[in-house]
């Protein structure tokens, strides 16, 4: 007789906790074929909301960490996502309908964007920083610092991959994120808050909510504790667009839809400023 | 014996202003199609200086089909070393004509003479000649490549500072491979149509530039307008959320420049004289017509009764009045609007229990005027500590600890600026650091520069405008993943 496999329950990550939703709601996931693969949280109001609280809470000591340490806390996510390799293929291999192969290959380059972010982490405020020649006496420099809290919308197709495309610009320059993976395929996210938890991204910085987009995230758009949106998952133009309407209300940074993004490309920097501000500083040069 | 200043008034032979302007459009002065006009004056007198056409959806879909047209079979393929030299021209021109802007801006907006010409037209100048050199340099900018224009910009500005407004918002543009058609404000649009002419001068082909003027009416439908690619706008962060709104949904590349209520922050090491000195006139410059004014001062306990003294002291040495007249300190408050807003807020600071100040001063018969005021015993939750006053209104507060003083800076929706004063370099820095604000001023306050970005945190909009981080606004850098 085969043993009888130990099923996992399929929970939020909200400041670095796994809790079931406040809501008491769960949605079927299938496999490529409409068999049923797990119950998933759907989340709610209430949970997003917990979310934000999370991510403001981490915001202060993750946005003021060295860029060298979180350089390296990136670096470590994929180490630890690189000993579940199997895990990971097997879930986008199923849900996603893919060869092993091309399952593989879609891994692979999102543990190496997580390795490419990591590396941005202290590089990106040189290249996006400047020392601005002022015709006066004064040493004026500009830099870039973290927008805040971000709510974004992974792709709903590329599952790890595309999830790991918009979580790793955000973070590596000390934005906090409450991310909503793809809701077909949230499987695989899953398992990357498994990684998170395990790695030492502190509790907070990085909370994901599985469920339904155009459910959460106006919560999230009008939320006057998010200072952007990253809409890059939402398919419906018409979605983007109230999304949009609602985050006027505080002047977030909206980043729009990316219907046609090619997630295999090597990333520009165009994420990392999305999620950027920058500082100018002001200092008097006298005796 | 008491001495006293001879009067000392600017001419204003200098300016030639036409009884009533039309619309610049593809190179040329039109008529409304709406057939419309309105009146604006000096505020300082309530003279009325000239008629101006108001824009109404004919005209805006116009002069968008002319930016358009120039956009395409000019602008975006000549090479960026003509169009630096176009940006160059204006530059020169402004440049030669300075004197006729400065007093043309200071009838038409009421601000003191000697900061329209020592610093609004100066820094106009400056800011075409610095964004005319990126034209054909823009590969090196951090944008890739070969970075592309967006197409047809529309720009809303403010009355503030017209003309150095209109500077930020077209010099990139242009540079950067756009053309334009923008908005003045109803209440300032003299130096918008000046620079038409100054256009015209400069043989720039027509229809890059095109100057539209009208009240919010015009700038919604310029806005909205379905043919423009890229949508920038200073002025209130409500009309900015509304902007906001408006364009959800479009592909129009979108940047703001809102409100701030910044905080000027005041350690017991400063030297206070000098700081003083930052202080007024972080919120008394410009009549505090200053998005990022220093409107709140946050006092260090220990010295806050001595720096107060000095400051009433100071305060009451400014001259009020004529800004024509080359000692005013302050000019005239810009509308009748605007003199509504400051007295309504003024009004809520004593209703809500704040200690309200203003010296002796003489308000002349004619025109919007307002003392410089000050309010002491302000808490945080007073509205004129929260709200965008727009006027030469400041708050105090006071703080203990550096810790306090930047809760309390942060604790507002805005974040355009803020002051640090203080001898203490490695505090300056940690200051800078902790405030959540697009600039920092440390020993100093309202310097601007066009090498220098300048824009705001939260509220307060976001995009800069300035430096290699401006130009940003006007390229198409979006990489596709």
């Amino acid at each position: 007789m085969s043993r009888v496999d130990v099923r996992k329950t399929h929970k939020l990550f909200i400041g670095g906790a796994f809790p079931r939703s406040e809501s008491g709601r769960t949605y079927e996931v299938t496999d490529a074929n409409g068999e049923f693969i797990a119950n998933v949280a759907q989340a709610s109001r209430k949970d997003a909301r917990d979310a934000v609280l999370a991510a403001r809470s981490a915001f202060a000591k993750w946005s003021t960490a060295t860029a060298y340490n979180r350089g390296q806390v990136l670096y470590r996510i994929a180490e630890v996502m690189e000993g579940r390799r199997d895990q990971f293929i097997t879930e986008i291999e199923q849900g996603e309908g893919v060869s092993r192969k091309k399952a593989t290959n879609q891994l692979d380059t999102a543990i190496d964007r997580w390795v490419w972010y990591a590396g941005w982490a202290d590089k990106y405020a040189q290249v996006l920083g400047t020392s601005n020649p002022v015709a006066g006496p004064y040493f004026n420099f500009s830099i870039p610092e973290p927008s805040g809290v971000v709510a974004a919308v992974a792709p709903q197709d590329q599952s790890i991959l595309g999830l790991t495309s918009v979580l790793a610009p955000i973070i590596a320059t000390g934005n906090t994120v409450i991310a909503m993976p793809s809701p077909v395929h949230p499987i695989p996210g899953i398992t990357l808050a498994e990684c998170l938890a395990t790695s030492d991204v502190p509790g907070g910085v990085v909370n994901l909510l599985t469920g339904a987009p155009a459910e959460v995230m106006p919560w999230l758009a009008e939320h006057a504790d998010v200072n952007a949106l990253d809409l890059t998952g939402i398919i419906d133009v018409s979605v983007a667009a109230d999304l949009e309407k609602l985050a006027a209300s505080s002047v977030k940074r909206v980043r729009q839809p990316a219907p046609d993004a090619d997630w295999h490309a090597t990333p520009g920097l165009s994420r990392i400023r999305s999620f950027s501000e920058v500082k100018t500083v002001w200092h008097p040069i006298g005796v | 014996m008491t001495f006293d200043y001879a009067p000392a008034p600017e001419s204003r032979a200098i300016v030639d202003i036409d009884s009533n302007y039309g619309l610049f459009i593809g190179g040329k002065f039109v008529e409304p199609k709406s057939g419309e006009y309105f009146k604006t004056i000096n505020p300082a007198t309530e003279e009325v200086l000239s008629e101006v056409a108001e824009a109404g959806q004919a005209d805006v879909d116009a002069a968008v089909a002319a930016a358009r047209k120039a956009y395409e079979k000019t602008w975006s393929k000549m090479s960026g070393k003509d169009r630096a030299k176009y940006i160059f021209r204006i530059a020169r021109i402004i440049q030669e004509r300075s004197r006729e802007l400065a007093v043309l801006e200071t009838l038409d907006n009421g601000k003191p003479i000697r900061e329209s010409r020592d610093v609004d037209i100066p820094l106009v100048a400056a800011h075409f000649f610095y964004h005319a050199g990126w034209a054909d340099k823009l590969e090196f900018a951090g944008y890739g490549p070969d970075p592309k224009s967006l197409g047809v910009a529309a720009q809303v500005i403010p009355w503030n500072f017209p003309l150095l407004m209109l500077a930020w918002k077209i010099a990139p543009a242009l540079a950067c491979g756009n053309t334009v058609v923008l908005k003045p404000a109803e209440t300032t649009p003299l130096t918008a149509l000046a620079f038409a002419d100054i256009c015209q001068q400069a043989d720039l082909p027509p229809g890059v530039v095109n100057i539209i003027t009208g009240a919010g009416d015009t700038g919604r439908m310029l806005v909205e307008h379905p043919d423009v690619n890229k949508v920038a706008f200073t002025g209130s962060t409500e009309v900015g959320k509304a902007i906001q709104r408006a364009v959800a949904g479009t592909n129009k590349k979108l940047t703001l420049e809102l409100g701030g209520k910044a905080a000027n922050i005041l350690f017991d090491d400063a030297p206070i004289d000098q700081a003083i000195e930052g202080i007024v006139n972080g919120i008394y410059f410009n009549q505090g017509h200053v998005c990022c004014a220093g409107s709140r001062l946050l006092l260090q306990e220990s010295i806050a009764e001595e720096a107060l003294h000095s400051l009433k002291r100071r305060l009451q040495t400014l001259r009020l009045g004529d800004p024509m007249d080359k000692n005013t300190d302050i000019g005239a408050i810009n509308s009748q609007a605007q003199l509504a807003k400051i007295e309504e807020l003024t009004k809520s600071g004593e209703d809500e229990g704040a200690d309200r100040w203003s010296p002796a001063c003489p308000i002349p018969e004619k025109g919007f005027w307002f003392p410089p005021t000050v309010f002491t015993n302000v808490t945080q939750a007073h509205r004129i500590a929260r709200e965008e006053i727009f006027g030469p209104v400041l708050s105090v507060l006071t703080f203990r600890t550096p810790e306090e003083a930047v809760e309390k800076a942060n604790n507002t929706p805005f974040g355009l600026s803020a002051g640090i004063w203080t001898d203490k370099g490695s505090r300056i820095l940690w200051m800078a650091s902790q405030v959540r604000s697009g600039i920092v001023w440390a020993n100093t306050f309202n310097r601007f520069d066009p090498a220098s970005p300048f824009g705001g945190y939260k509220e307060s909009g976001f995009g800069r405008e300035g430096g290699i981080t401006g130009l940003g606004a006007y390229l198409d850098a979006e990489d596709k993943s």
